[in-house]
């Protein structure tokens, strides 16, 4: 296999060709809805779950991917920020702000949320703070669903509605525009929307990773006594992560606020916490490319199901057997089983986390 | 909770100062009333048969455990109550008898780690890559490097940490430690495990440290490393003091004999 | 007063039940450090197996209690075979791992279990048949004094029993001494003879058996049973665990049975307590609600479920070790 892979890396160390690459990678990802669209329009809106999913767990991966701290209840902050969102952005109260001081509102709600729930509950072994989080989580979305009585604020399990879609200088993103010969409706409009966000939130990743703040991230997860011992104080540290990850999880949470026009606490179950741990862990916990990988393969793959699952079963047995559903929650379920026993580190693996998972740890 | 109370600026010449220590576990009584002071420049041993208290004392001094009774001053303040990261932040740094590094990250970067706390980049400095930032970290991989060099292991740079050898990550670990700036240095047993030429090795490089300004607390059980190595040394058996003084002194010293040998069959439990 | 009692009572009863789920997870947590997430699950399967039985006996004119028992003696071995499959396969493979792989581990096969019995039992709440005569026994004299029925005094004497057999068996037995002895130090336990493969198994199996008779009972006393049950139930009784001190037998009993107390006496009495009725004089905004229910209140019965998890954080929080328990759930 040696051509292809000394190509590669020869190619890797000419910056010439990778600023060729980028281009690429950029003109394919800014044409991939219009391709989508060709399929079916169906599919530009299962990209946009895709990106918000990617927004998602790299919030998330912050929190267990970098710090290592298994939150259980991430859709909280998702939550939080989708009704941020929603009741400033809504008929509910009849506010209307503009996206722009939303998501920051969003993003500083969820904030105090995770520094709220994180700063008594920190110091708690990796286990117990996972039941904890899971906790809140469910917590939060019993609270959403009874928040209606006897002051309506969220308006309980009904949800709200009519939510504003973004405005950016002028352009509805609610409805079609046409610009040099092409149409672009409104999901077209989120996902370049998205794509911003999600190259924004690469870029916050990548850097916190590869800076003062990371390292210590990553000796908090070697060996916590050894870090403090160094002098890096574990408990602002633990909490900078848990506070960023929410922060993520408000913005994107306005972002489904807004894409979906309607949202209500159904939307914030345990299932999707897991879901969206289950990207970061399949995909590799602590690697960008593996997270977004991980976000896109677990959107796609149920919708690929949900579109093969019932024809096949028809084909071999002449009905229906399995809801599409049904076998898409075994197979998740099977595959974190599995992935845990064969590939523990995940699809793309980070280079530490796969030295860490590699060697079996006594007693951590 | 504010570590530090009012200096008292008793002895510019001493640097540590310990009065009345005691840490008792339930019933067991590790430390009870140690006393003891480290005069700057110094390398200050700490002997004693197993299970003595010296690694019990080093985890009060370094914040690990708290104290029953009993006070830490360093370099004139009192530590009262702090935690490990606190202490790191004063200066002191330690070392493991169980050698801790982070055991998947390179040598590099277990030394930059130690520089955290001397360093200041935030969130904001990481995200923007500010060109403070980028000074800051390029200073850090410096130094980090010079460190690696310092004790010796400068080709081991990239190297994880759990592939060196174990003379290697006893190195490390002092490099590592050496980033945290320290003016007082604790190694609890640096030689554990080494053969001799290493142990020669280590013996150069703990008095290079020393010539740099760094004071230097030790526990070692190789008494001739301790003998030939230390100004002054403190003996503690059953979590008392039993002696202090030079080393010659001490080798000549009955209590001191009597502890590491015994002596009579009757040798009350504790007491 | 009446009130009040009855919800003792209720609480009780409940408390039972989560005590019994509770030690599932105290054994498992005592012996190998692991929250077995997939305990729950486990309830919930011995909850359906028994359902099965049970309606499948119920035109056979059985004695109602051979039913139930028999409904229980299948869903026991049913929950024995999972709870040691779900070791063998997803927990043991990573012992030596970091605390993480387990727990997803688990997070997989709670789904899994899930789905299966969405499968087999539908996606639907299913009712369990009345077979047996619900009798009430008041203790009072009026119609509206407190009572106790005959299903929730078997739940408590059956608790009891099981309870009691546990403490003997890992107490009185070799086995007992086995387990007791791994949970100290598997290794020393090992070079001492102990096979702690199996002495793990026996307690995962042991944990099932009781987590089996825990669903039979929750479902003849609510009558109803669904494919989720296992989770909501599985997070009080392991919050029940925490809050007794986990790892440890007497304080899964203990905590069981408060939470049990704070659920019933919470749904009953933190309504009245944040009642904001009176407020509709000072903000308008209330006074819709309150003409629709003057009973409005911040915080009714509707909340609930939420009193586990803030026992469980607060737990956390100021006393790690619970209140039994001296293994703290601090970092270790």
């Amino acid at each position: 296999m040696g051509f292809p892979h000394d190509m590669l890396s020869g190619l890797r160390r000419d910056p010439r060709a990778k600023w060729v690459g980028v281009v690429l990678v950029a003109a394919s990802l800014l044409a991939l809805p219009f391709v989508l669209a060709m399929a079916g329009t169906a599919w530009v809106r299962i990209t946009n779950l895709a990106v918000l999913y990617a927004l998602l767990s790299l919030g998330l991966n912050i929190v267990v991917g970098f710090a290592g701290l298994l939150d259980l209840g991430y859709i909280a902050f998702y939550a939080v920020g989708a009704y941020t969102y929603a009741l400033l952005a809504s008929p509910h109260f009849d506010i209307h702000l503009p996206w722009w001081a939303i998501l920051p509102i969003g993003a500083a709600v969820a904030c105090t949320f995770g520094v709220l729930l994180g700063t008594p509950t920190l110091k708690l072994r990796g286990d117990y703070l996972a039941i904890v989080t899971l906790g809140f989580g469910e917590i939060i979305r019993i609270f959403l669903n009874n928040l209606s009585e006897p002051f309506n604020l969220t308006n309980g399990p009904k949800g709200i509605w009519s939510i504003d879609p973004i405005h950016v200088m002028g352009i509805d993103f609610g409805s079609t525009t046409r610009f040099a010969g092409l149409a672009f409706s409104g999901t077209i409009k989120y996902y370049y929307f998205l794509l911003v966000m999600l190259v924004v939130v690469i870029v916050v990743n990548l850097r916190l990773q590869d800076s003062r703040i990371g390292r210590a991230w990553e000796a908090i997860r070697e060996d916590e006594l050894a870090a403090r011992s160094m002098g890096i104080n574990t408990r602002n540290m633990k909490l900078l992560a848990f506070a960023m990850g929410a922060s993520f999880g408000g913005i994107a949470g306005g972002m489904f606020s807004a894409i979906q026009g309607f949202i209500s606490p159904e939307s914030f179950i345990l299932t999707e916490s897991v879901m969206v741990l289950a990207m970061v862990v399949l995909g590799g916990m602590g690697n960008v490319w593996g997270v977004i990988l991980g976000a896109v393969l677990l959107t796609f793959v149920p919708e690929v199901l949900r579109y093969t699952v019932a024809p096949v079963q028809k084909w071999l047995f002449g009905r229906s057997l399995i809801d599409a559903e049904v076998i898409r929650m075994l197979l998740f379920g099977l595959a974190m089983v599995v992935m845990m026993l064969v590939r523990p580190a995940g699809l793309l693996p980070s280079a530490v986390r796969k030295r860490e998972l590699a060697v079996p740890h006594d007693e951590r | 909770m504010s570590a530090e109370a009012p200096a008292r600026r008793a002895d510019a010449g001493t640097i540590l100062e310990v009065e009345g220590l005691s840490k008792r576990f339930g019933g067991l009584v590790a430390l009870s009333e140690v006393h003891f002071s480290i005069r700057r420049g110094e390398i200050y041993g700490l002997i004693g048969p197993n299970g003595a208290g010296k690694t019990t004392l080093f985890n009060v001094l370094t914040g690990i455990y708290r104290q029953d009774a009993g006070s830490i001053r360093f370099e004139g303040a009192l530590l009262a109550h702090p935690t490990p990261d606190r202490i790191a932040a004063l200066g002191i740094a330690r070392t493991f008898q169980n050698i801790r590094l982070f055991a998947n990250l390179s040598a590099l970067e277990n030394v930059m780690i130690g520089r955290h706390v001397r360093t200041h980049a935030g969130v904001v400095g990481a995200i923007l890559r500010t060109r403070r930032t980028r000074a800051e970290e390029a200073a850090i991989e410096r130094r980090a490097r010079e460190l690696l060099a310092y004790v010796g292991i400068e080709k081991r740079g990239n190297e994880l940490a759990r592939h060196l050898s174990y003379g290697d990550q006893r190195r490390l670990e002092i490099a590592r430690s050496l980033a945290t700036d320290p003016r007082l240095l604790a190694l609890d047993e640096p030689a554990a495990g080494m053969n001799a030429t290493e142990k020669l090795e280590l013996r150069k490089l703990l008095g290079a440290i020393r010539a740099d300004g760094t004071t230097l607390l030790i526990i070692e059980h190789d008494v001739r490393l301790v003998m030939g190595l230390c100004d002054r040394v403190l003996v503690l058996d059953y979590g008392r003091n039993i002696a202090e003084g030079e080393p010659r002194a001490i080798q000549r010293d009955p209590r001191v004999i009597e502890a590491y040998l015994g002596k009579a069959p009757e040798r009350g439990a504790g007491a | 007063m009446d009130t009040f009692l009855q919800q003792v009572i209720n609480g009780l009863t409940l408390g039972c039940v989560y005590a019994v789920v509770a030690l599932g997870y105290t054994m498992v947590y005592g012996i190998i450090q692991l929250i077995n997430f997939a305990h729950g699950e486990v309830v919930m399967i011995g909850c359906m197996t028994a359902f099965s039985v049970i309606v499948a006996l119920a035109g056979s004119g059985l004695p109602p209690i051979a039913i139930v028992l028999l409904g229980t003696s299948a869903a026991v071995p049913v929950c024995m075979i999972v709870g040691y499959v779900i070791e063998r396969v997803a927990y043991r493979p990573l012992r030596n791992a970091p605390r993480l792989a387990p727990l997803i581990t688990a997070i997989g096969v709670s789904i899994v279990l899930q789905h299966l019995a969405l499968l087999v039992w539908s996606r639907n709440i299913i009712a369990f048949p009345q077979i047996i005569q619900l009798k009430l026994f008041r203790l009072g004299h009026s119609d509206t004094s407190a009572a106790i029925s005959n299903v929730q005094v078997a739940v408590i004497v059956a608790s009891v029993v099981m309870m009691a057999g546990l403490l003997l068996l890992v107490h009185r037995t070799k086995v007992g001494i086995a387990m007791r002895a791994t949970s100290q130090n598997p290794l020393v336990a090992g070079l001492m003879g102990v096979d702690v493969n199996r002495v793990i198994s026996f307690t995962f199996v042991v944990g099932a058996a009781l987590g089996a008779v825990a669903g039979v009972m929750v479902g003849t006393y609510y009558g109803i049973a669904h494919y989720q049950m296992g989770f909501l139930l599985g997070l009080k009784a392991f919050s029940a665990a925490v809050l007794g001190g986990i790892g440890n037998l007497a304080g899964a009993v203990l905590g069981g049975i408060l939470m049990g107390l704070i659920e019933a006496l919470g749904a009953g009495y933190v309504g009245d307590f944040t009642n904001v009725c009176f407020l509709d004089k000072f903000l308008p905004g209330f006074s819709n609600a309150c003409f629709a229910s003057p009973e409005s209140s911040l915080f009714g019965s509707n909340y609930k479920d939420v009193y586990a998890f803030i026992v469980l954080i607060l737990v956390l929080v100021f006393r790690p070790s619970g209140l039994l328990g001296e293994r703290v759930g601090d970092r270790a």
